[in-house]
């Protein structure tokens, strides 16, 4: 199972002519984990989703190679892809409040996403989702089952989500934004559930973030994205050694416990990182 | 407590049946800067939306340079206390251009010579003047937040109340907005309470720090103690080592314990 | 050559200053914001045909005079129920009056009334729909309590109702109709209100310490007024087909007045022996509400928040 994408391009038709946001950035992604770290406006959700081809409407992708598993996303028929998107990878989204049925329990959504992949009867399903929210560390899992979505607190909800991409046991993830709306002790908790999770599962992950620190200590390497490029890939404990401005950029201008600064550095964008 | 700046004292807050802030106490002094930090749902932006009167349903007593505030809100109040909201998306009123934003606080507590006032605050945001005429949707994120800064402080308050104000903004943006904020304070003698979830963030910007954990104030300390580790309640000490582990990632990319954290789940 | 020349340059640089991405008035910005909008609304040809409709309507109504061959209201029984001709553009009804005329003038019954309810209606239901959802509390509840009442009655019943109790003819027939028209749009008004009331760019009005009064007037209502305008902009075909409904009655307007509902009912006997005497009013009420709704669609896409 591997996820290759060579020359990928993403482009808006705006009335003011079109907007490249994603330029030809190519990647070749394995059972392994893999951030790509940007900030908002540097396509990396685009990226993400066109791997699934779920862009908006306006987008148009091209690619000279986008394949999943040696399935050619580009030219796949909407049958080919309905195999791939829930099934074969998984997506989750930052905000579980958004992305679950408010009028389904948690645990029937996670069992009609158990049943739609494997089949088994009604009971089955319930069991095979009980099972499932304790494999995401819920403690009292048959209890959480019976709750609906606004009854579930930002952290559970999102255990929810990721108990339902589970459900089909896919071969990949995509975590796009997965703790942005999360507190900080519940943002460290999902990240190491989602990585513990990959592992053992032997899935591909790829996390899309703003946070650059947060990304390194839970992927193998990353990808940093700038205006629809990739500019630098790093391994995950070489972040001191980043190279290129931008990267730094990023890390310098963090506020630090350990390091007070009067003032914090500002990033200084080159013309050339356009380029 | 004389000196104060702004005076918190035993405030409780209710919504329906549920205490969510129970007993809060705190002083700010004149020029200080203060945070409270602490989870969603701990109750500190609800005590930031108290003192700024967009909730009426508190006990306890609230002075202002000494002078206690009743629930409602007068004029007066508003020319003294700012605030500034987190989401720049949503504050600002989407079918207003940025020169009628400004001007509303400058009609409302009558000021004089209004276009002079509005480039000076642009100016004092590092906003271009040629922004002056745009609608919000035509800004970035951190244009916006900005442009809620000004209007914050169009009106020459003296305290700025300000509601995690860069948690929206991406990390670049968010240094500048910091820095301005900084830069600010010194320039004017403003006194900030500010909220937020960001350890880092809260201790970059203020002196004192409260934390916060279901409704009530666990430990107040100063950003130097918390630097050095001088924190006794466990929550503060969580924090901080969560805090501390993502800093040591940017800089000597060592191992950290961060993988090893608690991955326990909440009840 | 020259002058042609200047009059491009004249509107490519008037288009530049109203696109101007960073205005430099008050008025730039209005403008700009205006003409985007009508760029927008321009690209709807739907939308386009009704606003023409409803543009030529009201001319037809307002030049009524000068572009009628005949007076409407000349009695001619030696020449009635006459096809179209050169002589009658429309034919003739059963008196030998001329259709042609009795239409246009008819349009400017219909859209007086249209005008008269639209008046009437829009400034109440936005003030109660506004004021009851932004104060709240008893208020809120009393008022929504009166709009329940009126809406629990069908439209068409509650006005034959009241204007059975007063007496039949135009002025009632408006008024009738504005009592049915006002409850939804107050409904709609509050709707809009109680999402706008809680963001925080209404708090962020609060917190500049303006008046409850000031942030009902210069912020909350603005932005209730384009779903509004939407809104009577579809019930005027509504309004246009319970005036001729009314008319038809008996209720409305009285003969001899040229009222498209009214030309109908007194003509409806000749459906099958002359057909197009009583179907020419009928198409004019066909084509003046369907032209409201597509301009009411198309202003929706143009105006309403949600869509941005």
């Amino acid at each position: 199972m591997s996820v290759v994408a060579r020359n990928l391009c993403v482009t808006f038709d705006t009335p003011h002519g079109p907007v490249e946001a994603v330029r030809g950035i190519s990647f070749q992604i394995g059972r392994e984990k893999v951030g790509i770290v940007g900030e908002s406006g540097s396509g990396k959700s685009l990226t993400a989703r066109s791997i699934l081809r779920l862009l908006p409407g306006q987008a148009r992708m091209t690619a000279d190679e986008l394949s999943f598993d040696g399935i050619d996303v580009a030219q796949a028929s909407e049958r080919a892809m309905r195999r791939i998107r829930g099934k074969r990878a998984g997506l989750i989204l930052q905000d579980p409040k958004h992305s679950l049925n408010p009028v389904m329990s948690a645990g029937r959504q996670i069992a009609e996403s158990w049943r739609v992949h494997r089949g088994g009867s009604r009971r089955e399903a319930m069991e095979a989702a009980v099972d499932l929210l304790a494999q995401v560390q819920i403690r009292n899992p048959a209890q959480v089952a019976e709750r609906y979505p606004h009854e579930l607190s930002g952290g559970m909800g999102q255990r929810v989500m990721i108990a339902m991409m589970l459900a089909p046991d896919p071969e990949f993830l995509i975590a796009d934004e997965p703790t942005s709306a999360l507190d900080a002790t519940v943002q460290a908790e999902i990240m190491r559930l989602i990585e513990e999770l990959a592992s053992e599962r032997g899935m591909g992950l790829m996390l899309i973030s703003h946070d650059l620190p947060l990304v390194s200590h839970f992927c193998d390497r990353v990808l940093v994205m700038y205006a629809g490029q990739i500019v630098e890939e790093l391994k995950a404990g070489e972040l001191g050694r980043a190279r290129h401005g931008y990267t730094q950029g990023l890390l310098s201008c963090l506020p630090s416990l350990s390091h007070p600064r009067e003032r914090l550095n500002v990033m200084q964008r080159e013309a050339e990182w356009l380029a | 407590m004389a000196g104060m700046m702004l005076d918190v004292e035993d405030l409780r807050i209710r919504f329906g049946t549920l205490e969510a802030v129970r007993g809060a106490s705190f002083a700010i002094a004149e020029g200080e800067s203060f945070g409270l930090v602490g989870e969603s749902g701990s109750g500190k932006s609800t005590i930031l939306r108290a003192l700024a009167g967009l909730n009426r349903d508190w006990d306890g007593t609230v002075r202002l340079a000494g002078e206690p505030l009743g629930r409602l809100r007068d004029r007066a109040f508003f020319r003294r206390v700012q605030m500034v909201f987190q989401d720049p998306y949503g504050s600002l009123h989407p079918r207003q251009t940025i020169d009628r934003i400004l001007a509303e606080p400058l009609i409302v507590h009558g000021f004089g010579d209004i276009d002079a006032r509005i480039c000076r605050a642009l100016e004092e945001v590092s906003l271009p003047a040629a922004m002056r005429f745009r609608y919000p949707h035509q800004l970035s994120g951190g244009q916006r937040q900005r442009v809620a800064i000004a209007r914050a402080l169009i009106s020459e308050p003296e305290v700025l109340l300000l509601d995690e104000p860069t948690s929206a903004l991406d990390v670049s943006v968010q240094a500048e907005v910091l820095n301005l904020l900084t830069d600010l304070r010194r320039a004017r003698g403003l006194t900030y309470l500010m909220v937020g979830h960001n350890l880092a963030v809260v201790t970059h910007l203020c002196e004192r720090i409260a934390v916060m954990s279901h409704g009530e104030i666990v430990e107040t300390v100063t950003a130097e103690d918390l630097r050095q580790g001088r924190v006794q309640h466990p929550h503060t000490v969580e924090l901080r080592a969560l805090s501390l582990d993502l800093a040591e990632a940017q800089g000597q990319g060592g191992e950290s314990d961060l993988s090893q954290a608690r991955t326990g789940t909440a009840p | 050559m020259t002058d042609v020349s200047r009059a491009a340059h004249a509107s490519v640089s008037r288009r530049q200053w109203l696109l101007d991405p960073s205005p430099g008035s008050r008025r730039q910005a209005a403008w700009g914001n205006a003409y985007r909008r009508w760029l927008q609304f321009r690209a709807n040809t739907l939308a386009m045909i009704g606003l023409v409709t409803v543009v030529l309507l009201i001319a037809a109504a307002i030049f009524a005079p000068l572009l009628a061959t005949h007076d409407p209201s000349a009695i001619a029984l030696e020449n009635r129920l006459a096809p179209p001709s050169a002589a009658h553009w429309l034919g003739t009804d059963d008196l030998g009056r001329d259709l042609y005329s009795r239409i246009l003038y008819g349009a400017q019954v219909t859209l007086g009334m249209v005008v008269a309810v639209v008046v009437l209606v829009a400034p109440v239901g936005l003030v109660i729909g506004v004021v009851a959802g932004y104060v709240g509390g008893w208020l809120d509840t009393l008022l929504m309590r009166v709009t329940d009442v009126f809406m629990a009655f069908p439209k068409l019943v509650l006005a034959l109702a009241f204007v059975a109790a007063l007496q039949p003819g135009v002025t009632s027939a408006v008024i009738a109709i504005a009592l049915t028209a006002w409850p939804p749009l107050a409904r709609l008004a509050r709707a809009e209100t109680l999402t706008i009331r809680e963001s925080d760019f209404i708090n962020a009005v609060r917190v500049t310490g303006a008046s409850k009064g000031r942030i009902i007037m210069r912020h909350v209502m603005p932005l209730c007024v384009p779903s509004i305008i939407v809104r009577i902009a579809l019930d005027i075909s509504g309004i246009i087909l319970t005036a001729a409904g009314l008319g038809f009655l008996g209720m409305g307007a009285q003969p001899p007045m040229p009222e498209w509902g009214t030309m109908i009912a007194t003509t409806s006997g000749f459906i099958l022996s002359q057909w197009w005497v009583p179907t020419i009013p009928g198409v004019a009420i066909l084509l003046a509400s369907l032209a409201f709704n597509l301009l009411g669609d198309g202003l929706r896409d143009v105006l309403d928040p949600r869509q941005e």
